[in-house]
């Protein structure tokens, strides 16, 4: 007899009212840890706000609420902590925007001396507490393979201090500082980092990344890396209505469309070895992503820039190719990468 | 306060800013009504049947009875309705249509086999109403009545109940062992059920037996008839007549070549009987096109399976022994068949005429206050005739006649009698806005190709009565029940809990309403609205 699948919302949805409990996603129980709480002033629709509830009420049920958690500077700590509030109801601790990465290193080497060791520690920062300016302590912290889940929520900018290019910006965005002028309006093509890669690099235990698009890849991830030792890394892609001048309503299918054309290849790797990669289900053209941007609109007024469109689609078919994010008729992947 | 060392200021929770100030929106779950909904004759809530039948196990049931308070012949359904539900349905517009027809002959079906039952809801009213007509009209008004606690007496002519479900549509349709399980379900609950009883004067029969009201379901049992010049010896027999005889034993001899003329669902009846009777050739003459002719497609497909061939553009316009003369016909502009005057002629042994049915209302006699117009029985909203009482549907009411069609005036008619029995105004039913594809996020549905009936063997078919169509075994209806996209309804999924950013939606145990926004903190950013998968928030304009 075949497998009766549960087709009505598949294994997208949030929850499932036909899967069995334990079998649903964290974020379906009315007893999730809410690990940010209400009253934050995040914008409307914002996709950091949630990715770290996401993220961190994963990664308590997998540490059976033993966790500790340092925040570097940027939105998520600023709009969470105004004082005399705050939204955390775990164990939160604020570094400087640089020295994230080895506030939880510090952290977890004093939880180790104490003996505490089933207190776990998990880092966060955005994009430019990670890939720029936290960057050199996220390194030592890889290379000494300190025990830390450390995730990166990704907005591709300095959102907080009024949307400012990081090294995760993409090429042809607006910004404050990379205004539309010039041949190539935007950020330039060729800079910036993708620190995934660069993590795996440093050849540690772990290395994943996720968008708030598909919570139960995203909390399976987390999951995963909780049942792990050493240094472990979650790179978050998580929308910013206010820096990408898009609807509040449009975060996750931003998300969604940012993973389904194929700008942001989704996959896990162990020891610098790409191990499994999550498909494209629907292909689509980056236009559809691009479009609902404010933050691309130069690229598609009269005349517009189909040019550099067509530059973002190759960005886009390379990753396709290099990750293997199409399934191939007979269904195995095609990774070139860390094969 | 008693700070802990090293800390020296106190400090307090979030949920102190109230951040529903910000919120020039509100999210509200709505109820829309899904096309299915929409398109059922009979009136069917499909999305909230489907909804139980997804549980499976002891959901079959629930389902089956979510059926049963509309439709009391699900089985039959499944297997005679031509599902306009499946046409509406949004699912179509991703990959294929549900099947709703198959998981409900499934839940009529495991009805039959586990032996469930309807009971009587109200008590006796002690008032007593007259159905005349055992067909699907009489008998979903009889179910209706009998349910809202009043005596009904149910009359018809023929030697058993069905009407046309019986005596017009093939048994290779609908078994009768199927058919004769839910009318005598029907029955049990104290329906009076008197059959060879002709009724000749309406009248007589109301003032002499004392009822309180009457429905009047005798359907449209005359073949149509049309004038072709014949020959003596031609032979000619209508549909109607033919499709009756045979259920009542008689083998009609109609030769080896046989034509049948008409392009609707009984002439498709027709020739696949004539073929199952022995016929070599059966031949199909309609005056329009393909396109154009009113026999359901599923129909159409089955009878050219069996080997049914067809003449279009054709009228009859002569019928000797054994010889047909045929005149080609040309569309106008308006898409009405005019002569061409070029004819040919075929070999036929007998034609077979299934060109529409009449009514037959000489029992009206004098009847005050009850119209005819053009052969149909004019009726009001609630099913009412132009005499206070007395209430008509189905095939003698005007709209299109079809059994689920007749099912549905029955129930409206039972529930106009009901009011009027209590000298109460019949609810008005509360439109809802259609639940459209554009609403849904169809992002969360996996794909699921539809599991299609397995269909008896074309060979075996043609040669005997056997049902061809068969059901879904428990697994592949689970399997097509949660195909189902549950358009402008909450199924529970979780999405906006889980979406919110900021933690302002709340889940509390309510099957009707699992979810509430809380207004303190829904900053109004839509997430909610945008990624539920049915569609049933909707983003509402505060008033500021």
């Amino acid at each position: 007899m075949r497998e009766t699948k549960l087709y009505q919302i598949g294994t997208f949805a949030v929850g499932n009212r036909l899967l069995d409990p334990e079998d649903r996603s964290a974020q379906a129980s009315p007893d999730r840890a809410n690990s940010i709480t209400s009253g934050h002033r995040a914008c409307q629709g914002c996709g950091e706000a949630l990715g770290a509830r996401y993220v961190l009420d994963a990664a308590m049920r997998a540490a059976d609420g033993d966790v500790v958690v340092t925040n570097s500077t940027g939105c998520l700590e600023v709009f969470s902590t105004p004082y005399p509030e705050s939204s955390w109801q775990i164990p939160w601790v604020h570094s400087l925007f640089g020295n994230g990465p080895a506030v939880a290193a510090g952290m977890a080497a004093g939880l180790r001396a104490s003996g505490r060791t089933s207190t776990r520690v998990v880092g966060q920062a955005g994009d430019g507490g990670t890939v720029d300016i936290g960057f050199g302590c996220l390194s030592g912290m890889f290379e000494r393979n300190d025990d830390v889940l450390f995730v990166c929520y990704d907005n591709q900018g300095y959102m907080n201090t009024g949307v400012q290019r990081s090294a995760a910006t993409p090429p042809a965005a607006r910004t404050a500082n990379t205004g539309v002028i010039g041949d190539e309006p935007g950020n330039a093509f060729g800079q910036g980092k993708f620190v995934p890669l660069i993590a795996m690099a440093h050849e540690i235990p772990y290395v994943a990344t996720a968008t708030v698009a598909d919570l139960h890849d995203l909390e399976d991830k987390v999951t995963r890396a909780m049942g792990m030792h050493g240094a472990r890394y979650l790179h978050v892609l998580v929308p910013c209505p206010l820096g990408w001048a898009a609807a509040p309503a449009e975060t996750i299918r931003l998300a969604r469309l940012a993973v389904e054309s194929g700008l942001f290849p989704v996959f896990e790797a162990e020891h610098g070895e790409v191990t499994a990669v999550t498909s494209i289900r629907g292909k689509v053209p980056v236009d559809d992503y691009l479009r609902l941007q404010g933050r691309y609109a130069h690229l598609f007024g009269d005349p517009g820039r189909p040019d550099l469109v067509a530059r973002l689609q190759a960005l886009a078919d390379r990753n396709v190719v290099r990750f293997g994010l199409l399934d191939s008729d007979d269904g195995t992947q095609n990774a070139s990468l860390g094969s | 306060m008693d700070l802990p060392f090293g800390i020296t200021l106190e400090h307090g929770g979030s949920r102190a800013n109230k951040t529903g100030s910000w919120r020039t929106e509100r999210p509200v779950y709505v109820h829309h009504l899904p096309p299915c909904n929409q398109a059922c004759p009979a009136g069917e809530d499909v999305r909230s049947w489907l909804y139980d039948g997804e549980s499976g196990g002891d959901g079959y049931e629930r389902a089956w009875r979510a059926i049963m308070e509309v439709n009391p012949f699900p089985a039959v359904m499944g297997r005679i309705c031509y599902h306009p539900c499946e046409t509406g349905c949004n699912r179509g517009q991703l990959d294929e249509a549900v099947g709703i027809n198959s998981v409900e002959r499934f839940l009529g079906d495991e009805a039959i086999r586990a032996g469930w039952r309807m009971q009587v809801d109200r008590p006796s009213s002690g008032r007593r109403v007259v159905v005349v007509g055992a067909g699907p009209s009489g008998l979903s008004a009889a179910y209706h009545l009998v349910r809202l606690g009043h005596a009904v007496t149910l009359l018809d002519s023929a030697p058993r109940p069905g009407g046309m479900m019986r005596y017009g549509i093939p048994a290779y349709r609908l078994p009768r062992e199927v058919l004769d399980a839910e009318i005598q379900r029907i029955l049990d609950l104290g329906v009076d059920l008197r059959t060879d009883t002709t009724v000749t004067d309406l009248d007589q029969t109301l003032r002499e037996d004392g009822y309180d009201a009457a429905f009047l379901a005798v359907g449209a049992p005359l073949g149509h008839r049309a004038h072709l010049p014949a020959g003596s010896a031609a032979k000619i027999v209508d549909a109607v007549t033919m499709l009756h005889g045979l259920e009542e034993g008689e083998r009609p001899l109609l030769g080896r070549r046989v034509a049948v003329y008409g392009g609707g669902n009984t002439a498709m009846d027709a020739a696949r009987t004539a073929k199952r009777l022995g016929a070599e050739d059966a031949l199909v003459v309609y005056r329009r096109t393909r396109e154009r002719m009113p026999a359901h497609e599923s129909e159409v497909r089955e009878a050219e399976e069996e080997g049914v061939r067809f003449t279009w553009l054709s009228t009859i316009t002569q019928v000797q022994e054994g010889m047909l003369t045929l005149e080609r016909m040309e569309l106008d502009e308006t898409g009405f068949p005019q002569p061409t005057g070029e004819t040919e002629e075929l070999p036929a042994d007998a034609v077979v005429l299934a060109l529409g049915q009449d009514t037959d209302l000489a029992f009206l006699g004098r009847a005050e206050g009850v119209e005819v117009e053009d052969g149909v029985v004019v009726v009001d909203d609630s099913q009412m005739t132009g005499r206070p009482g007395v209430f008509a549907g189905g095939d003698v009411a005007p709209g299109p006649r079809s059994a689920t069609v007749a099912i549905g005036q029955g129930r409206r008619a039972a529930t106009s009698i009901d009011a009027w029995l209590r000298g109460a105004i019949p609810e008005r039913v509360v439109e809802l806005p259609l639940a459209d594809f554009a609403a849904l996020n169809t992002w969360y549905y996996t794909d699921a190709p539809r599991s299609h009936r397995p269909v008896l063997e074309a060979a075996r078919r043609a040669s005997t009565f056997d049902e061809v169509v068969q059901g879904l075994n428990r697994d592949t209806a689970l399997y097509e029940a949660r195909r189902c996209m549950s358009c402008g309804n909450c199924i529970s999924c979780d999405n906006c809990f889980g979406v919110c950013p900021d933690n302002a939606v709340i889940k509390v145990d309510d099957a009707d309403a699992p979810y509430l926004i809380d207004l303190d903190f829904c900053k109004g950013c839509g997430l909610c609205a945008a990624e539920c998968p049915a569609g049933a928030i909707a983003m509402v304009p505060e008033e500021i």
